[in-house]
């Protein structure tokens, strides 16, 4: 199995510990990784901001990048939301479509598709965990609290794999955290209000750390937990899984 | 975006300059939120219910002039005079002129979120007619004269004191008085008088009936029921879009509406008008109000499902925030989000990105209208009809050059590495609306891109 390593922009650029905890990760598990160097970004900020018209180059070089792997696997809900619904090419759709059908976020790779049942990871500490609703909502890699339907959490079956951890409850199990891409600069008081209660939930719930599947909300709330001058870090759920948590 | 005069974030910035005050706000809501959970969890066929509601108006919508055709007939076979109206000023027009030939001045009117679209009372006043609301929240907010902030809880805005400083201003309560049940019964007084002397009642209308012709007025405190009863004339406002095929549907939407709206099981009143009693007169007016428009846009047609139970609204963690007023429309939230640039796209062109496009809207809407999917839909129609600010744009253009180069976006991102590090001033500062209430990530020493380089090849 051939999996090409799709790490978001921001990630690569900011959070590579998040990467390399996820190429480890996997390369652990027994997949072959494959980074192709010329990768970039999925367009998401441009789409999101009402200007998909200008994805056409993202999406371009996205096909190119991964095209011909057997899957497509990201450290990111959002991203992958955005490949999975919005990545087009009318000039080579066939391999749009190829590419979208094979992409995956990393959670939903380990559960659905290596089926992993266990894992060598130990965290002994308070954490909680962050739905990010992309994933969540957009993916189905968890249940939604305002459905009526069985609750189930794939990266919440992973953790539980995890010796020692301890995950925190929530009074709001899976609120927005406020990110939202260019929302959080465009609606900034909203925005960072939002964050700001994310926040205290974990903290009012005794984490130690805030984990989640999108780097995108955790950075936008290790902002507000620097700002007030907390200890209480971010990781992504990467780094807890591949029992390394320092990048 | 490029809006006439008012926009959603300066708004919402405005209201979040009291941080207890939004604290409030959201949790209120958010309790409403809660009970709508308890109540869709005690019924496992909820999302059957759901998709049962959605394929009907989805028939209504594919249907709607055969509907529309058969329940005017029904409606005048049964005694009701029935009135088009093409737009809002129309509709005004009609209601004024019904009073008129009353021979009156006053009338008594409760809720219709249709009437505050076409901005009715306001028209009203301005011909010398006055308006008094019998929902008891609408009446608050329009002594405040204020519009509603939210379409089932009009003035969940308002603190109880704020009411009473108000109800001590107009009804004569003693000042200081914020006792709900005392305030409810100074409410009470006050519009059972005029109940008791309004010729001319106008009710909205929750559900039409093509089948029967007859139409269903949902109210919690009976206020559209006693209007109506006790008034000569009674005039129903609906959008045509309210209509639905027979009466045996019925059942399906008065299960979901109260249960989405505040996790009741019904409305307390679910009033059904067939016909006027002996001497009275009863007259509907059909609205358009670009509605046909709305129909005609395939990717926003679904928004014309919406029962106007306001459940988005209060699991829509912007909304709850921002506040209703911050959207400048009558229909507030993801709903109103997707509805108003329909009306008017330059002057509601912000409104489809104060989201954060979460989808807990689509997933609590009784009709599973695809809220968010809609509002990601508008926001690429309005940058293409020209509503995007230029810095965006600008912004945007320079974004999509760097990354759809390689070599550019790993220059770009190694320069933004450095400059955090070494001129940090240059990205903590008052011009990043990051920075004002969130610290910056502190940039790593290589980018994965660079790692990977190093350790894997």
């Amino acid at each position: 199995m051939r999996v090409g390593l799709f790490i978001p922009c921001y990630v690569d650029q900011f959070y590579p510990g998040a990467a390399i905890a996820t190429l480890q990760l996997l390369e652990k598990l027994g997949v072959e990784v494959v980074y192709p160097a010329n990768q970039t970004c999925c367009g998401q900020p441009m789409a999101n901001s009402g200007f998909e018209h200008l994805t056409h180059g993202c999406n371009e070089l996205f096909i190119k990048n991964f095209d011909g792997f057997d899957y497509i696997v990201a450290p990111s809900g959002s991203c992958v939301l955005h490949v999975r619904d919005h990545l087009h090419d009318d000039k080579q759709e066939d391999k749009a479509k190829d590419v979208r059908s094979r992409v995956y976020e990393l959670t939903t790779f380990l559960t659905d598709v290596l089926k992993v049942k266990s894992l060598p990871a130990k965290f002994p500490h308070k954490v909680g965990m962050h739905q990010s609703c992309h994933g969540q909502r957009g993916l189905h890699i968890s249940s939604m609290s305002e459905l009526v339907a069985p609750s189930f959490s794939k990266p919440g079956s992973l953790l539980a794999m995890v010796e020692g951890i301890e995950i925190v409850p929530l009074n709001r199990i899976d609120e927005c955290c406020g990110f939202g891409g260019t929302f959080c600069v465009a609606e900034e008081a909203v925005s960072a209000k939002m964050g700001k209660d994310r926040v205290d939930d974990h903290l009012e719930h005794g984490a130690e750390y805030i984990t989640g599947v999108d780097m995108s909300c955790l950075m936008h709330m290790e902002g507000i937990l620097k700002r007030k001058g907390s200890k209480v870090k971010v990781l992504h759920i990467a780094q807890i899984l591949n029992g390394s948590p320092t990048p | 975006m490029h809006t006439e005069g008012k926009d959603h974030a300066e708004l919402a910035d405005i209201f979040n300059k009291d941080e207890k005050r939004v604290d409030w706000h959201d949790e209120t809501l958010w309790f409403i939120r809660a009970k709508r959970d308890k109540a869709v969890h005690q019924l496992p066929e909820w999302e059957d219910l759901r998709n049962t509601a959605s394929q009907i108006k989805h028939n209504v919508l594919s249907n709607l002039d055969k509907y529309l055709v058969e329940f005017e007939a029904q409606a005048q076979a049964n005694g009701i005079t029935v009135h088009w109206a093409a737009d809002a000023a129309e509709h005004n027009r009609i209601v004024h002129q019904l009073i008129k030939d009353e021979g009156v001045t006053q009338m008594v009117k409760s809720k219709s979120m249709l009437t505050e679209e076409c901005g009715l009372n306001e028209y009203l006043a301005e011909h010398g007619i006055e308006v008094i609301d019998s929902d008891l929240g609408e009446r608050i907010v329009q002594l405040a004269k204020e519009p509603p902030s939210h379409i089932v809880l009009p003035c969940i805005h308002k603190k109880k004191g704020e009411i009473g400083d108000l109800f001590h201003m107009y009804l004569g309560t003693p000042s200081g008085l914020d006792d709900p049940q005392q305030l409810t019964e100074a409410a009470r007084i006050h519009l059972r008088d005029t109940f008791l002397t309004r010729k001319v009642a106008l009710t909205g209308v929750n559900f039409a009936i093509a089948e029967t012709g007859e139409f269903v007025v949902c109210t919690n405190e009976g206020n559209a029921d006693m209007g109506a009863h006790l008034a000569n004339v009674h005039i129903a406002c609906m959008g045509i879009e309210k209509i639905i095929p027979q009466r045996k549907h019925l059942s399906v939407f008065l299960r979901l509406l109260t249960r989405s709206a505040t996790g009741q099981p019904i409305t307390t009143y679910s009033s059904h008008f067939k016909k006027p009693r002996e001497g009275q007169q009863m007259h509907l007016v059909l609205v358009d109000n670009g509605r046909t428009v709305q129909l005609g846009r395939e990717e926003f047609r679904n928004s014309l499902k919406c029962i106007r139970c306001g459940a988005c609204m209060n699991t829509c963690p912007v909304y709850r925030r921002s506040g209703g007023h911050s959207y400048h429309t009558a229909v507030a939230g993801p709903i109103g989000s997707i509805l108003a640039p329909n009306l008017d796209m330059k002057k509601y062109a912000d409104l489809p990105f104060a989201s954060t496009l979460c989808g807990s809207c689509s997933n609590v809407c009784p009709v599973k209208i695809d809220i968010h999917d809609q509002l990601y839909k508008w926001r690429q129609v309005l940058v293409k009809e020209g509503y995007a600010p230029t810095v965006k744009k600008v912004g945007m253009q320079v974004m999509t050059t760097t990354l759809n180069s390689p070599t550019v976006y790993r220059l770009a991102g190694k320069m933004g590495r450095i400059v955090m590090k070494y001129a940090p001033f240059a990205v903590n500062n008052g011009l990043n609306p990051w920075y004002k209430n969130r610290d910056m990530p502190e940039p790593p020493k290589e980018s994965f891109g660079e790692w990977y380089k190093k350790n894997r090849k």
